[in-house]
């Protein structure tokens, strides 16, 4: 059977098909929907982790007690979970255990563009990289074989492209793997420099028979056209960007980038006219096949940045020029109309508060009108961050924390433990959404729901601060501006960490169709334009309302200083 | 071959027109690729789907100047992605207009004759009333489908399969109204 799936969806299921029994996962653009799908699958284990660290010990943990394991994120979650990356690259595994990791190139919903094939060569774990769904599903039963085969983890790399592509796939049943059972092996499991020691020499065995063995694996191959031809080397989407831009060349497609079939690539270079390497971000198939001796061309002729295009090939070998784009204004992500981050960040702006934020819907807080957030690096650093703030400056400056409810729980509370040991006096504000917003409406720990969508223990957010030794906290409604406003007053007169906890559902989760915002007697003062709220524009007599956004959420009437702005009322 | 590309601002359908396509596709036993983007922009920005259908397709992305038809759910959008046509590409563009963050705060002006810019730029454009016509239909929500019904009529798709390509996407209880915003597009462009 053939069905047309979401590149994500195709890995679940080729997780499915592999006979996968768990799989933990922290959501993340574009990697999130690979957890979601499988979750909907019969028979399997699926949950949202509060990291990716969590995750992948939790894949580790079910693949040595001897279930096949996966566990997925986006390439900044490698990141976090490098730490038990590097590790079990030593330990090998159970049960097969496979890791997705999703680049972002040209960084359509990330802070950076980072390269995750360099975790793959520095950890010494084999990468698989699939260029489309079909592929994907398969290199993923590929990756369960050959992590079994050589009791090693397996990485999988996708590309935004790749992962949020739709391909058709050929539907297999799922296979029957049985549970291994767990045996107690300290020397393979317990790594401390003893026994480490002797599987660093594991390692590099099975880095080099995987070296040799790669070289005859199907899914590296040559596609040979004209020996008087250029030769493309190429993986991922830039493998079907090539087929496109130039369907005569020669083409060598790398399915694993790590090891590299290096043998494989020599052979080819002498068959080919000259080689060109074509790959997004970093220089690594280039940098690689010089140091083995191979003449090739790459990033002399194609940047580092954003990523590659079928017209990008085509220019470069002289088959098209771009076309002219109109200068058109730009239309950039916005705070949804009613959303609950919005008047925390006015009364932010408003009291000229230097804001350590973070990374969420809520860093939208940094675009004009509201421009409050003044840093956003990673998950987790406001709190870090703002410490740091206060102990450069002997607690003078004049800063404050702002975090997601998903994002605290992600890495925000260790930032915070470290602010209440190290007496920052830090005033961290989580923006309490009930929900991880940005990715897509994710559970996560203090929502009340798992993954598979049955009710869960709720972590509570002010008993956990409170734990941390927190005694300064206060619980605001986000919609209410002024109470927001003396809270925020409140935690940053006080010497103590304080934080403020501010409530309101993401207005996305709430469907019901609910009272509008009219407008009367509007003096045109300009200050609810300040909120940046899409439903609200200047019209000719003052502000409109746009009512099909409009969710009555009063957050323009509380900020009104003329009372012009009210809910229409009932019937 | 045939390459739509379906642009409009974040929340207005297009992911859903794109999977019609697909099934569009699957049911006359085509090849198909479909390639969008999820996450930050779909929160009131730009978003742009693209839908390949053919014999055998490579790239799930169109390229600019590679689009047989843009579909924009929106005027700005259709400016913004007009250069993807082919020379002689067609142009559906949704009569309608909303401003982005920018042109609200007044950091930018809505630039004012996107159509005639349009008309000129592009020679086969048409445009729509899909909004009006989806209100008609009984919500707003149906634009894209709308928009489908269009499609349908100016590239001669055939009718009854992209009726149950429809009916094979959107949830049942919200078929009659789909269908009947489909209709209206067709009959309209
Ligand atoms: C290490 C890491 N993992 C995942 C992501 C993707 N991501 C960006 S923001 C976010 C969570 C947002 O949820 P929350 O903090 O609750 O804020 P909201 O978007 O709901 O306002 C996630 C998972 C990331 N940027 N970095």
């Amino acid at each position: 059977m053939k069905e047309l799936m979401l590149t994500n969806q195709a890995i679940a299921r080729g997780a499915y098909e592999a006979g996968v029994r768990v799989l933990s996962a922290y959501p993340g653009t574009p990697s999130t929907e690979i957890a979601e799908n499988f979750a909907k699958l019969d028979g399997v284990y699926a949950e949202w982790a509060p990291n990716e660290k969590v995750a992948v010990e939790v894949a580790i943990g079910a693949s040595v007690a001897g279930a096949r394991a996966m566990a997925c994120m986006k390439h900044v979650g490698l990141n976090v979970a490098a730490d038990p990356l590097f590790t079990v690259a030593y330990t090998g595994v159970g049960g097969g255990l496979v890791i997705v990791v999703a680049d972002d190139p040209g960084m359509h919903s990330s802070q950076n563009e980072q390269d995750s094939r360099y975790y793959a060569r520095s950890a010494h774990v084999p990468m698989l990289e699939p260029s489309d769904a079909n592929e994907a599903k398969e290199f993923v039963k590929i990756a369960y074989e050959l992590s079994e085969k050589f009791d090693t983890p397996v990485l999988i790399r996708e590309t935004t492209r790749v992962a949020h592509s739709h391909g058709f796939v050929d539907l297999q049943d799922r296979a029957e793997v049985e549970l291994k059972k767990y045996e107690k092996a300290p020397q393979k499991y317990v790594m401390m420099p003893a026994n480490a020691i002797k599987r660093h020499v594991v390692v590099e065995e099975r880095d080099n028979a995987l070296s040799a063995y790669v070289n005859d694996m199907a899914i590296n191959r040559e596609e040979l056209t004209d020996k008087n031809e250029v030769g493309i080397v190429c993986s991922g989407a830039v493998y079907q960007y090539v087929k496109e831009a130039l369907p005569n060349a020669n083409v060598f497609k790398i399915g694993t980038a790590y090891p590299l079939p290096m043998s494989a690539l020599k052979a080819f270079s002498t068959k080919v006219k000259e080689v060109i390497v074509i790959e997004e971000l970093e220089p690594y198939i280039e940098d690689a096949m010089k140091a083995a001796g191979i003449a090739c061309h790459g990033k002399d002729l194609f940047s580092l940045q954003g990523e590659i295009s079928v017209l990008k090939i085509m220019e470069k070998f002289g088959g098209a020029s771009a076309p002219e784009a109109e200068k058109v204004p730009a239309r950039p992500p916005v705070m949804c109309a009613g959303c609950p981050h919005r008047g925390v960040f006015y009364v932010l702006n408003k009291l000229k508060l230097t804001v350590n934020g973070d990374i969420g819907c809520y860093t939208l807080g940094a675009v004009p009108p509201l421009s409050a957030v003044d840093t956003c690096v990673c998950m987790g650093a406001s709190v870090g961050m703002a410490h740091g703030f206060k102990k450069a400056t002997d607690g003078a400056s004049n800063n404050v924390a702002v975090i997601g409810d998903s994002t605290f729980l992600h890495s925000g509370v260790t930032g915070l433990i470290n602010a209440v040991y190290n007496e920052s006096g830090i005033t961290l504000i989580i923006l309490d959404n009930s929900t991880t917003g940005m990715t897509g409406h994710q559970q996560h720990p203090a929502t009340g729901k798992n993954l598979m969508g049955a009710p869960a223990p709720v972590v509570l957010l002010d008993e956990l601060c409170k734990a941390c030794g927190v005694k300064d906290l206060q619980i605001v409604d986000a919609y209410d501006v002024k109470a927001v406003e003396k809270a925020v007053k409140a935690a940053t007169a006080s010497k103590e960490v304080s934080v403020i906890i501010a409530q309101r559902p993401c207005a996305l989760l709430d469907k019901s169709s609910k009272p509008k915002m009219q407008v009367q007697n509007c003096r045109n003062c300009g200050v609810c334009m300040r909120l940046g709220c899409p439903a609200i524009s200047v019209g000719e007599n003052g502000v409109k309302i746009d009512a099909s956004q409009c969710t009555g959420c009063e957050v323009c009437a509380n900020v009104c200083p003329f009372g012009a702005l009210s809910l229409v009322k009932e019937g | 071959m045939m390459n739509v590309l379906i642009a409009g601002v974040g929340g207005q359908g297009t992911l859903l027109a794109s999977r019609v396509l697909g099934k569009y596709a699957m049911l006359c036993g085509k090849d198909c690729k479909l390639s969008e983007i999820h996450g930050m922009s779909q929160r009131g920005g730009s978003v742009v789907t693209h839908v390949r259908i053919g014999e055998k397709i490579h790239s799930p992305v169109i390229w600019e100047g590679g689009a047989d038809v843009v579909i924009a759910f929106e005027a700005l959008e259709a400016a913004r992605t007009a250069h993807y046509l082919k020379p002689e590409g067609i142009l559906l563009v949704n009569d309608e207009e909303i401003l982005p963050m920018p042109c609200i705060t007044g950091a930018a002006e809505y630039p004012k004759n996107v159509k005639e810019r349009l008309s000129l730029r592009v020679k086969h454009t048409h445009f729509i009333k899909a909004q009006e016509a989806a209100v008609e239909a009984g919500s707003g929500k149906a634009t894209n489908i709308v928009m489908l019904g269009a499609l349908c009529k100016l590239f001669a798709f055939d009718k009854d399969v992209m009726k149950r390509a429809v009916e094979a996407c959107v949830p049942a209880k919200f078929l009659q109204l789909n269908l009947a915003a489909f209709e209206l597009g067709y009959e309209r462009v």
